[in-house]
């Protein structure tokens, strides 16, 4: 069995960097590290190939200036290969310019399945999975708590807000996994050690047939046209309990509509 | 509270302009250790000590360690769990021989992993690196069998290793221990008597605990020259490898200590029916020649203790001075009180943490990268320089860092005003914890015996007088460099005065009663002056901001003090012996 894992590598959120006031975006001179919503789909298609007893779990990522910092770790956790995509083109690259990339770099290792996390952490936009399913034309099934693969078939606990549903589809499909429902593996020493040797393909746009205007800034139809601090949080209210406070405090959460 | 981080970065920093890594991997052997291959095992290595060690110290050190009736001892909750993730990731095999399935790093990488594992949990760091200690010994001296049977499990730290010295009555006096190991029939021993204070003695982290202890063979002459050194294991292993009898060796209590709780410090009982079986390690009587082949190791890392307790207060302090508003600073805007750390008096606290941890580190891995060139450079000449640097430099990196740790995690708490002084932020239990440091593996007082007595005279003064120049060679490199050149101008005084008390010490100190009284003074001064010059090349390697205000701080804050220390070296002797017959006496 062949699973693919999308991992995105971003700035580390303990030192998140700063906006370029020039270029109106992330300045993007730190070092990337692997997201961690991703390290729950590495771990899971490492047990899954585990429990399969046979397969290997192959990375995707797309990130710029070459940075392999995140996909080392998922190689040390024990992924066997990575592609990485890095272009120069890509910069301001979309979420579909994303999918786009992702789901041509993806679909030159025939994969079984396909796995992603929900959304990211930095970006967390939450679309890019479901467009490279539907670029590559896979089914796509969101919010996995569990996975378990039976002949061709992928079974999935997916969470719903009450629980969660049992969902079925054929293989090859896309799944996304929620985070927090597996326990990542630290990378162990010789996994560290192992993946300095494992194979990163780095790839550009060319090599995968995408056409740079379709990409990046040119292909992304959006524009960021100014950017601002974000409003200060405002001081909270505080309720003396006078007797009352608990009828407050449900009312207060009535008008949020969390009740 | 905040969370510790790993301090990676200056960690890296170190390894390449203080401790000159790239040397140490261009060693034979170490060709795998290439910079961007430590920097992934730091990274990696401090992302686990920080998410699974680091947030178990706090209730270490409220629950502690327990001994249950039947002798057994609980660590504290999420221990066991944390230990066997650290056994799973292999952490403590990187340093090991490839040959007893470790990963074959210098000695200076390990370093750099204790470093951040020790920050992270000291009382838990006590427990593979004493592990270390024990391996390292049966490494020098152990037979093939005994390497073979026990070494690979250790390595891996399955099984975890103990260093049984301590008796009531041999605390720094090894020599005057009692424990006895008469001869078995099978060629193994057995050992009677008891050991104190001896850490993680009894715990349930690991299946099996190999005790190394010393002991007196019938017919030994007194003191160090009748010391043996002997295997005990808690269960003795069959022949297949498997866990066989409980060897007659217990833990019959536990002290109650000031910090360091989440260590179990046992009182262990040897042969109360009958005798531990035990096996001789390397040549009977030649117990202490043991003990000094692992002792620059073992003592190097507890001076890296005080390192790593100095920057886990530091952190939290910074983090609270940048909280904590106090007063208006010069500049605030009227009717607005500042975050205390823009108070210049608060400012100076931090950066004696800050480049007092900096000094204290580069020493410890310059010490480290000396240990590694003595074990492998090229050539035996390179060998012997770099085994007499680490000679020199142990008992510096020892005594000064664990005094100069806990001066700063004294001063963390003082950054934290009344609120240091309270539990509750623990801010106090690295103060608490870090005060063990001066006293096990060598009391700080005997380390400086130890550095006047034996460490100067080495050949004859030539060792020191080759250090003194070599720093020397860095303040004329720093004099050029206007950033620097003040700094430099400080270091140079201090060398002068080093150079005097030097010559004294080599020539009127060469009769112990004059030597003995300001050897605690003389190592600072060697120490701080040591620090001081790495802070300085570390500047001048790197070339950033940063590093020169360090050194720049530390100079005009500490090092030019130094000249005004030699006067404790030379002249309170006569005051000494006085005032032992007079103020000291009994009343
Ligand atoms: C202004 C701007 C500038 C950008 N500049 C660049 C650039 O210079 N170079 C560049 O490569 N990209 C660039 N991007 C792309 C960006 O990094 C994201 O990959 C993309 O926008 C996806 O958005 P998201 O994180 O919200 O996706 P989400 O839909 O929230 O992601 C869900 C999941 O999809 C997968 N995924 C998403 N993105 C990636 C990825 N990049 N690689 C692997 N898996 C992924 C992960 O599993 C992720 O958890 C830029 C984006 C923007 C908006
Ligand atoms: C928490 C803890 C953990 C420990 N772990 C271990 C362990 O795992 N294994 C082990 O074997 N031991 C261990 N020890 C013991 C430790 O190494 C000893 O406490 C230490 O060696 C000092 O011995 P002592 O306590 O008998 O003090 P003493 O030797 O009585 O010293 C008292 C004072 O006198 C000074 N002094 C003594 N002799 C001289 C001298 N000749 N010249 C000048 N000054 C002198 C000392 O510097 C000190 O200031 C541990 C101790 C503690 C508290």
């Amino acid at each position: 069995m062949k699973v693919v894992v999308c991992v995105k590598q971003i700035p580390d959120p303990a030192d998140p960097g700063a906006l370029d006031p020039e270029s109106k975006t992330l300045k993007r001179d730190t070092k990337l590290i692997l997201d961690e919503s991703d390290s729950y789909g590495v771990e899971m298609a490492l047990q899954l190939v585990d429990t399969a007893g046979e397969g290997s779990v192959h990375l995707v990522s797309m990130a710029p200036n070459n940075e392999v910092g995140g996909l080392r770790t998922a190689l040390a956790m024990g992924a066997e290969s990575a592609t990485l995509v890095s272009d120069d083109a890509l910069k301001g690259t979309d979420a579909l310019g994303t999918a786009k990339v992702l789901a041509a770099a993806i679909a030159r290792s025939e994969p079984d399945l396909v796995l992603a996390a929900t959304e990211s952490s930095d970006g967390y936009t939450g679309t890019v999975p479901e467009m490279v399913a539907e670029l590559m034309g896979l089914p796509s099934v969101t919010f996995a708590k569990s996975i378990a693969i039976e002949g061709g078939t992928a079974k999935v606990q997916r969470q719903t807000e009450a629980g969660y549903d049992d969902v079925e589809c054929p293989l090859p499909a896309l799944v996304s996994v929620t985070a927090g429902v597996v326990e990542p593996r630290y990378p162990s020493f010789k996994g560290i050690m192992a993946a300095k040797s494992k194979p990163v393909d780095e790839v550009t746009c060319g090599d995968l047939g995408i056409d740079a205007g379709s990409v990046g800034w040119a292909g992304g139809g959006q524009e960021i046209v100014s950017i601002a601090d974000a409003p200060a949080r405002e001081a909270g209210e505080v309720i003396e309990d006078e007797g009352d406070a608990h009828e407050r405090i449900v009312s207060f959460l009535e008008e949020l509509k969390v009740l | 509270m905040t969370t510790y981080r790993s301090p990676v970065d200056e960690i890296r920093h170190t390894l390449r302009h203080v401790a000159d890594l790239e040397s140490v991997s261009a060693l034979a052997g170490f060709e795998h250790s290439d910079q961007a291959t430590v920097d992934g095992l730091l990274e990696e290595a401090g992302r686990f000590f920080d998410e699974v060690f680091a947030p178990l110290n706090r209730d270490g050190d409220l629950v502690g360690s327990v001994r249950n009736d039947d002798g057994s001892v609980t660590t504290p909750p999420g221990f066991v769990d944390a230990y066997r993730r650290y056994v799973e990731a292999g952490w403590s095999t990187v340093g090991a021989p490839v040959e007893h399935g470790g990963g074959g790093f210098p000695w200076l990488v390990n370093l750099a992993l204790q470093d951040m594992m020790t920050a992270a949990n000291f009382s838990f760091s006590l427990c593979p690196i004493l592990t270390q200690g024990a391996i390292d010994a049966l490494l020098h001296f152990g037979t093939e069998q005994q390497k073979e049977t026990y070494l690979r499990k250790m390595v891996t730290g399955e099984w975890t290793g103990t260093m049984n010295l301590t008796e009531p009555e041999a605390g720094s006096d090894v020599g005057a221990l009692t424990a006895k190991a008469v001869p078995a029939d099978d060629g193994s021993w057995r050992i009677s008597g008891q050991k104190i204070y001896i850490s993680w003695g009894e715990h349930d982290l690991a299946e099996n605990i190999i005790h190394l202890v010393l002991a007196r063979t019938p017919d030994s002459p007194p003191g160090t020259k009748g010391i043996s050194l002997f295997l005990v294991p808690k269960y003795l292993v069959n022949d297949d490898g498997s866990l066989g009898e409980r060897n007659d060796v217990h833990s019959v209590s536990l002290e109650h200590k000031m910090g360091l709780k989440a260590s179990p410090t046992c009182v262990m009982a040897y042969g109360d029916q009958g005798g531990a079986v035990g096996w001789l390690v390397g040549e009977e009587r030649a117990g202490m020649r043991a003990m000094f082949a692992m002792m620059n190791n073992a003592r190097l890392s507890v001076g890296l203790e005080g390192v790593s307790l100095a920057e886990r207060a530091y952190q939290q302090a910074l983090a609270f001075a940048q909280e904590r508003r106090q007063g208006r600073a010069a500049g605030a805007e009227p009717g607005e009180s500042s975050p205390i750390v823009d108070h210049p008096d608060v400012q100076r606290m931090l950066l004696e943490m800050r480049s007092g941890i900096a000094a204290m580190r580069g020493l410890c891995y310059r010490n480290a990268a000396a240990i590694d060139h003595a074990r492998f450079a090229a050539t035996e000449e390179e060998r012997t320089a770099a085994d007499q640097m680490a000679a020199l430099l142990t008992p510096l990196s020892k005594s000064w860092s664990t005094d100069l740790g806990c001066e700063l995690t004294s001063l963390g708490i003082q950054i934290h005003g009344g609120m240091g002084y309270i539990e509750e932020t623990g801010a106090a239990q690295h103060f608490r914890d870090a005060r063990i440091t001066p006293i096990y593996e060598g009391t700080n007082g005997i380390q400086a015996i130890d550095l006047v007595g034996r460490k100067v005279p080495m050949e004859g003064g030539a060792v020191i007088r080759r250090h003194l120049a070599a720093m020397r060679a860095t303040a004329t490199r720093a004099a050029d460099d206007p950033a620097l050149s003040g700094a430099a101008a400080h270091l140079h005084g201090a060398l002068d005065a080093l150079a005097v008390t030097t010559d004294w010490l080599l020539e009127d100190g060469a009769d112990p009663a004059r030597r003995l009284p300001g050897a605690s003074n003389y190592l600072e001064m060697l120490a701080v002056t040591t620090g001081a010059e790495i802070l300085l090349a570390a500047a001048l390697s790197d070339g950033g901001e940063d590093p020169a205000i360090l050194a720049r701080f530390f100079a005009a804050n500490r090092l030019a003090r130094v000249p005004g220390m030699a006067a404790g070296v030379t002249e309170i002797g006569p005051e000494l012996a006085a005032g032992r017959s007079r103020l000291l006496a009994a009343p």
